[in-house]
């Protein structure tokens, strides 16, 4: 009885609290704008991550996301500066055995791991020994293939013997997928608390909303210019710029280009960096009737690059040949058809058996990079001027891996990583034994000998030789369509400065980087 | 009587239990169906790098070595003792993480419930006070506007436009939950619970519009207008509180589909609710994630359900003496 009085009273009275309701909250939203970045001294740099890093174990980071967190938190024997060359990090200076099979690392004394323990070859050697484990099933294993044992004769030297000589070696040591580890860590310990000697500490983490880091006073390189570094998760890359002109975020990077567009115009610092990944049209060339050299040649004369910029990336790239590494990069016009070729591309059809043209499969992922899509559509249209049908298939990001690493594809619209070595670029692709061969769906004697040449020898003169042959050889076989390489975009608000940006996306720099 | 209302509760109860078990073998069985798994989730083309007894070591490592009905009974036989599972991926069990979610998540759906309540009543006691006057029309059209314009686009317009020209985006600061922190709390619920509910105040506005009418040609109301009760009475407490019960069942149904549905406008203003939490879960095919909280929002779901019979019987009599 009494309830039914309280509900059936009034209806009025229901509405009048959910007016206070609203006026509360209007109340409340006109009141503080607390701008959670700029107080504490200025001191912690909010950037912007489009998605939570999917594992804090830096031997298994693919992911972005999770390799940008967590260069912050380790350190790798070797370092790149911004041209891709390979400069000391935890060894401070190394040098190879005559027969380059010896490689002898002197590490950087009184460096610390952030629990405050020494660092010295004994880590090295139990990283090292985990990461050529295959139990460990760490990512960039193939990386040190050639390791075949390492010693640590004193606290301070660590002495790497190889197999075969692995010129490529040094630039692969650089990557965070071979960060030292303390030898008392376990992977299931850092998952939770990283350890490294990195300029950062992990402080805390808020799945699916922020990764704390802050300043490690002790670090070998210097005293970081920030207390710390707020990694904030907003799934959505519009929405990180909103958060940036809003000035709660400070430092974002941007893939998709329209995006980029968007923040260029708003007061915000947007530097653009050539990437080393590539866009590629991948072909299978043991899968008929790519196995024929002239319709993947056809392909090659068909495709105009500087089109498929223009139209699918708002002219954000240029063209490319196979290698991006900058000490090594392909001309991207020596090739068989430097410029678009349309009347070719049918003769070489014809040649090839098919006068009348045909038909072509093409896998397109949706969702790993945002130009995937266009670029193919724009790929149909140019081809159909040559009379060939390209029929995409348009999967999922996880159907498109299945695919993809399966080799179960004729051609394959691809963005792949690039390397700062071109070994650790390609050899893994086009060397018969390499992992990936079964995806790259070509190999022949000479790729396996030329690229075993480029290992075995470190100087650089008669390696840039080498690989031009090697990118030669792969364009002169079409064995796939190299496209074009895009621009990462670092967005900073004005109060950022001192960021240096770097062709592999690496965000190394964020130490140096000052607020305010 | 009694027994009647104790049977129909028990067969309630039990269609309850097996429509959450059919959730609970749908999700298992479509999150392995669908491509992928978490290796290849996490590691993306590198994947294909790897070599057979570094595959087999993270097939152990992520449990994906053991045959499917074990998958599924241990996990189920886990829920039972209220362990949701372990997100690798997160470093962090799912009960601690639905925890932190759900709140967020409830707390928008109430607020966007509310929001199109107060929207959507009004406007329809206005249209239906002249069916077919000018006042019918604009909120008709209103209405025809929340329920056409996509709730992404809405959100993301007002993001943009706000934080570009206000400079004020309290959901780019880090997320506070509504008892640390009301003040900050109910500033970034505000966007997403307008957007949510002003999509929501359509469904509710032609509903009660149309019960409204329905129930303002019955005979009582004549008789009540005969007598003379004043207008602004006659209209809330006899128009308004006899036209409820459809009006609770929409909102009902409404807010069931919120704790799901908000997954888009979570996104866009990054609140870490239960919507994300699931697609993440599914990009990264985080299994334990996505089945457990599929789970809950679909036990959820059953209660609200459940609620919303119950109300009837204290709204209307008429419910409460069949």
């Amino acid at each position: 009885m009494k309830l039914r009085t309280a509900l059936s009273s009034p209806v009025s009275r229901c509405l009048a609290v959910v007016m206070a309701a609203g006026l509360l909250a209007t109340a409340c939203s006109s009141g503080s704008n607390n701008n959670s970045s700029s107080g504490a001294g200025g001191g912690t740099l909010v950037v912007g991550y489009t998605a939570d890093p999917n594992t804090l174990d830096p031997w298994k980071a693919t992911q972005f996301q999770a390799a940008h967190l967590l260069e912050q938190v380790y350190g790798t024997l070797t370092q790149l500066d911004a041209s891709m060359n390979v400069q000391p990090g935890l060894a401070e200076s190394w040098q190879y055995s005559d027969d380059n099979k010896t490689l002898t690392l002197h590490l950087r004394q009184g460096v610390k791991f952030q629990n405050g323990q020494p660092f010295t070859s004994a880590d090295v050697k139990s990283s090292l020994d985990r990461l050529r484990d295959p139990a460990t099933a760490a990512v960039a294993a193939s990386y040190i293939a050639s390791v075949q044992s390492v010693d640590a004769p004193d606290a301070n030297t660590a002495v790497l013997h190889l197999s075969t000589p692995d010129a490529g070696l040094l630039a692969g040591l650089a990557t965070v997928n071979l960060a030292m580890l303390s030898k008392d860590d376990t992977e299931q310990q850092v998952m939770q608390k990283p350890n490294g000697t990195g300029p950062f500490s992990f402080v805390t983490r808020a799945p699916n909303q922020s990764v704390t880091l802050k300043a490690n006073p002790d670090y070998w390189g210097g005293k970081p210019k920030v207390s710390g570094l707020q990694f904030r998760i907003i799934p959505d890359e519009s929405s990180v710029v909103s958060a940036m002109q809003s000035g709660n975020v400070n430092f974002a990077v941007l893939n998709d280009p329209t995006v980029a567009k968007t923040a260029q115009g708003s007061g915000l610092t947007l530097d653009k960096t050539p990437d080393l990944a590539y866009h590629a049209l991948q072909l299978n060339a043991r899968k008929a009737p790519m196995n024929n050299v002239n319709v993947r040649l056809a392909l090659q004369c068909a495709i105009d690059r500087q089109q498929v910029i223009d139209t699918a990336a708002l002219g954000e790239g240029t063209p490319i040949g196979p290698i991006t590494s900058p000490a090594f990069k392909s001309d991207p016009s020596a090739q068989p058809c430097p410029e678009p070729d349309v009347a070719k591309a049918k003769s070489l059809l014809a040649q090839a058996g098919f006068p009348n043209g045909l038909t072509i499969n093409a896998i397109v992922s949706t969702g790993l990079y945002a130009t995937s899509v266009n670029e193919a559509q724009n790929l149909q249209s140019q081809l159909k001027a040559a009379g060939i049908t390209l029929k995409l298939q348009t999967l999922d990001s996880a159907a498109y891996v299945d695919a993809w690493k399966a080799g179960n594809f004729t051609a394959a619209l691809a963005l792949n990583g690039g390397s700062p070595d071109p070994d650790g670029m390609y050899g893994r692709y086009f060397t018969s034994t390499g992992n990936l061969n079964k995806v790259a769906g070509y190999s022949s004697p000479q790729l396996d000998q030329l690229f075993a040449q480029g290992k075995a020898t470190t100087d650089l003169a008669q390696r840039k030789q080498i690989y031009t042959q090697i990118s030669d050889n792969l364009v002169d076989n079409a064995a796939w369509i190299w496209l074009f390489s895009s621009y990462d975009y670092t967005a900073m608000t004005k109060s950022v400065s001192g960021f240096t940006p770097m062709p592999n996306g690496s965000l190394r720099n964020l130490w140096k980087t000052s607020l305010g | 009587m009694r027994r009647f209302a104790r049977h129909s509760l028990t067969r309630r109860l039990v269609e309850a239990v097996l429509t959450l078990f059919g959730v609970a073998v749908l999700v298992f069985a479509m999150l392995r169906a669908i491509p992928g798994n978490q290796i290849t989730a996490t590691l993306g083309t590198e994947s294909a790098a790897l070599t057979p007894a570094q595959l087999a070591s993270l097939r152990s490592y992520y449990g994906l070595d053991k045959p499917l009905p074990v998958q599924f009974f241990s996990w189920l036989g886990d829920i039972f003792t209220g362990n949701l599972g372990f997100s690798q991926r997160a470093g962090e069990s799912v009960l601690a993480m639905t925890e932190s979610a759900l709140p967020v998540t409830i707390e928008l759906a109430i607020l966007a419930t509310i929001v199109g309540l107060a929207i959507g009543v009004p406007l329809a006691m206005l249209s239906a006070s002249r069916p077919n006057g000018t006042r019918d029309g604009v909120s008709q059209v209103i209405g025809l506007l929340a329920l056409s314009i996509p709730n992404f686009l809405i959100a993301a317009t007002l993001l943009t436009v706000v934080s570009k020209y206000a400079h004020y985006n309290p959901n780019a600061g880090e997320f506070q939950h509504l008892f640390a922190n009301p003040g900050v709390n109910l500033q970034q619920m505000m966007f997403p619970a307008l957007v949510l509910g002003f999509g929501l105040a359509a469904p509710i506005m032609r509903t009660a519009r149309t019960s409204l009418l329905e129930v303002s040609s019955a005979d009582f109301m004549r008789t009540a207008r005969g007598k003379g009760v004043a207008p602004m009475r006659l209209r809330v407490r006899h128009l308004l509180h006899n036209a409820l019960n459809p009006i609770i069942t929409m909102t009902g149904i409404q807010f069931g589909y919120l704790l799901g549905g908000a997954i888009v406008v979570e996104q866009i203003f990054s609140l870490p609710g239960v919507g994300q939490q699931v697609l993440v879960g599914m990009q990264q095919k985080d299994y334990a994630v996505v089945q457990s909280t599929v789970l809950v929002i679909a036990t959820l779901f059953v209660v609200v359900n459940l609620l919303t019979d119950f109300l009837y019987r204290v709204v209307d009599p008429r419910v409460r003496a069949s």
